[in-house]
């Protein structure tokens, strides 16, 4: 297998695109500082009863999912040795350090004691005289200690890509520096390797454990011991949409190589996974009797089939289009299976979750806004480093590869 | 060797997985402490005067939640500022009144999910305790709770898990028995003996013996001596006044983390699944050499 040839973009950083950015950004900013000084209650509408809002059900538990991408992707280029896939390695790896960096973001906005939370990593050397320890049976603990270290690994490698670009870039103190450190890193990337394809096995999955504690409250078409697999599962299928779309466009906003037929194979890929999740999902169901619920008259049945519907469409489009589909249909059907799996997740942590008591939740314009600007940067930090570092394919004809923008 | 890398990845997935379906519910059932102690609310008692929650209040420096004139203290749920409520409970034709608290479970969920143990259960009074130290203000215990007993007080920049804990802090050590672990004001306000203090056994016992001398007057059964793994908090209900009628939830005999703990460490096998997949990744990854630009 050939290695991909890679290198920066270039071009103007600030496009008014950016400027976008910059402007949500600065909004986000200024809810910021009233959300620190004046607390959680002065700009979100989460409550006693809906304790967790956008900032965890999609900042988190959608963003790491959409961030899957490379860890899905690395578990077919380094573990299953489907080489040919490596074209998509560095961007879906760039894409997931950013996806994770924003949903750690999105967790120090969140928690209330957040000056606290230097304890969970260090919580067995800190005890302070043994109150304090790290406590297995907390899905949370795990979820928390596998993000923190599987951001970290993402950083490591993405640093391999930002190392190149420093050594190609001019003599001084910082290309000198990325000479001395490459090699080091480059031995270490095995294990490095290794743990990015565990750890979001282990975080993923027990994302979908966290809700299975709740057993009042979560709808019971949605609260099955099968959580953890239905997470484990649907990010590794949303993960893979998320690729296809941000090669797709790479390929139409910086001319870079399409690599049409791997996104053409991985979407037969995605089409499996997607079948498998509605055969599991519909035979969980079936299989403990909560069937009849799903024909109740009432709004959460009609979410459960849209869920279903979402995904089987997904299956059958992405299946049609693993042969011959156009970048625009391979878009559009991993688009598809990127809306069920994000709408799956939000189900399960906002919209079948019901604490009684006649609480209710929407996200207020306060939380929204703060999403928004995490997610602005995270774009702005994309751009930035595609422009800067070689992590897209170069541009060049080889056979099978078609200039996305003559096909687009 | 013979095995894929996909095979040793496939056969610990369905290691893992067959783990997690034979070790699930295997979780043994809790025990309370010996010395437990906990509180006994007889709702035929409870004349709804409030003082248990104006003396909640002062004693654990909560401030008032006015009534929009201002006029009245006029809490309606639990809340950051109130650890202590009482309700009222219709069941169409007749009322009753509840009082809602921290029900300091046998094996309660909230300490089965804080993550480094800023709630946790005493070993030996069985009070779950909070140390807002190793909070984060996850408030995972709020979604934990299946009785929405921990609040949050949202409109603080430092803000904290609020709930009853006994009144822990008016223990006196010089007492003997119960009191020298904890004295909860609202029981000591109490003028109907509606709401009384003591060890989780002396309190059942108490049950027993308030439903033996006049059985038509209550209902045989005492809420909190088996549901949800048993709480420490005992519940009397009026005969035909059903316990989900007066608001407290049907959750059968077991904990409630019994089957979310049973399956996370089903999965996780005591980490030697992740330590297995792990070894085994690595073995795939070598086998191509691994690094990024050299495959």
């Amino acid at each position: 297998m050939a290695t991909t040839e890679t290198s920066p973009v270039g071009g103007r950083f600030v496009t008014p695109f950016v400027k976008l950015l910059l402007a949500i950004w600065a909004l986000g900013s200024a809810v910021a500082v009233v959300r620190f000084t004046r607390g959680l209650g002065a700009v979100s509408a989460m409550n006693d009863g809906y304790p967790w809002g956008i900032w965890i059900a999609l900042d988190m538990v959608v963003g790491t999912a959409l961030g899957s991408g490379g860890f899905a992707v690395a578990l077919l280029v380094y573990v299953l040795h489907r080489g040919r896939y490596h074209p998509l390695i560095r961007p879906a790896i760039l894409t997931a350090a950013l996806g994770y960096t924003a949903g750690a973001t999105a967790i120090v906005f969140d928690v209330g004691r957040y000056w606290n939370l230097w304890r969970v990593p260090v919580a067995p050397l800190f005890s302070s005289g043994g109150r304090f320890g790290w406590n297995f049976n907390s899905g949370l603990l795990e979820v928390a200690l596998c993000v923190m270290a599987y951001t970290a690994v993402l950083w490591v490698e993405t640093a391999v890509p930002v190392l190149e670009g420093l050594e190609a870039g001019p003599p001084g103190r910082l290309r000198s520096l990325a000479v001395a450190v490459r090699p080091a890193l480059e031995r270490s990337l095995p294990v490095v390797l290794a743990l990015g394809v565990v750890l979001p096995m282990m975080h993923q999955s027990s994302l979908g454990s966290l809700l299975l504690v709740a057993t009042t409250k979560l709808h019971p078409l949605w609260h099955t011991p099968l959580l953890p697999l239905l997470f484990l599962l649907s990010c590794v299928g949303v993960g893979y949409a998320a690729v296809v779309i941000e090669a797709t466009f790479s390929g139409a906003v910086f001319g870079r190589p399409l690599e049409l037929r791997i996104l053409r194979e991985l979407a037969g890929v995605m089409a499996a996974l997607a079948g498998l999740l509605v055969v599991v999902r519909l035979a969980d169901v079936t299989l403990r009797g909560r069937l009849p619920l799903a024909f109740a008259p009432s709004l959460l049945s009609g979410f459960f089939w849209l869920e279903l519907a979402l995904t089987g469409a997904a299956a059958v489009l992405l299946w049609r289009r693993r042969r011959a589909g156009t970048p625009g249909a391979l878009v559009r059907a991993a688009g598809l299976l990127a809306a069920a799996g994000a709408l799956y997740r939000i189900d399960v942590y906002l919209t079948a979750f019901d604490p009684g008591n006649g609480w209710r939740y929407f996200p207020s314009v306060g939380e929204i806004l703060i999403s928004l600007a995490i997610v602005s940067v995270e774009t702005m930090a994309f751009l930035f480093a595609v422009r800067r570092f070689p992590i897209l394919p170069r541009a060049r004809r080889p056979a099978g590869s078609v200039p996305a923008r003559a096909a687009s | 060797m013979k095995l894929t890398r996909r095979q040793i990845l496939k056969g610990g997935l369905a290691a893992a997985g067959a783990a997690a379906a034979g070790r699930a519910g295997a979780r043994e059932r809790r025990q309370p402490p010996p010395e437990a102690v906990g509180m006994l609310y007889d709702a035929t008692r409870c004349i709804g005067c409030r003082a248990c929650v104006t003396k909640c209040r002062e004693e654990n420096k909560l401030p008032f939640e006015r009534s929009a004139d201002g006029l009245y203290d006029q809490p309606v749920d639990l809340s950051g500022s109130t650890k202590n409520v009482i309700r009222l409970a219709s069941d169409g034709t007749r009322t009753s009144f509840l009082k809602a608290q921290c029900m300091h479970c046998v094996d309660p969920a909230c300490t089965s999910v804080c993550m480094i143990g800023a709630l946790r259960k005493n070993p030996v009074t069985g009070i779950v305790e909070y140390d807002e130290n190793g909070c984060v203000g996850c408030r995972y215990c709020e979604v934990a709770c299946a009785f929405n007993v921990p609040k949050f007080t949202w409109e603080k920049a430092v803000p904290r898990i609020v709930k009853c804990e006994l009144c822990r802090h008016r223990a006196d050590p010089g007492k003997s028995g119960p009191l020298a672990v904890a004295n909860p004001a609202c029981a000591e306000v109490c003028p109907r003996a509606a709401v009384v203090y003591g060890t989780r056994a002396g309190l059942l016992a108490e049950a027993r013996r308030r439903i033996a001398e006049e059985p038509g007057r209550y209902e045989s059964r005492i809420y909190g001596e088996e549901d949800g793994g048993g709480t420490q908090v005992l519940y009397l209900t009026a005969r035909g006044f059903s316990f989900q009628q007066l608001g407290l939830p049907d959750l059968g005999r077991n904990a409630v983390p019994a089957v979310s703990e049973s399956v996370q460490h089903g999965i996780y096998y005591g980490m030697a699944a992740p330590v297995v997949l792990f070894a085994a990744a690595l073995v795939a990854v070598h086998r191509r050499g691994g690094t990024d630009d050299q495959e």
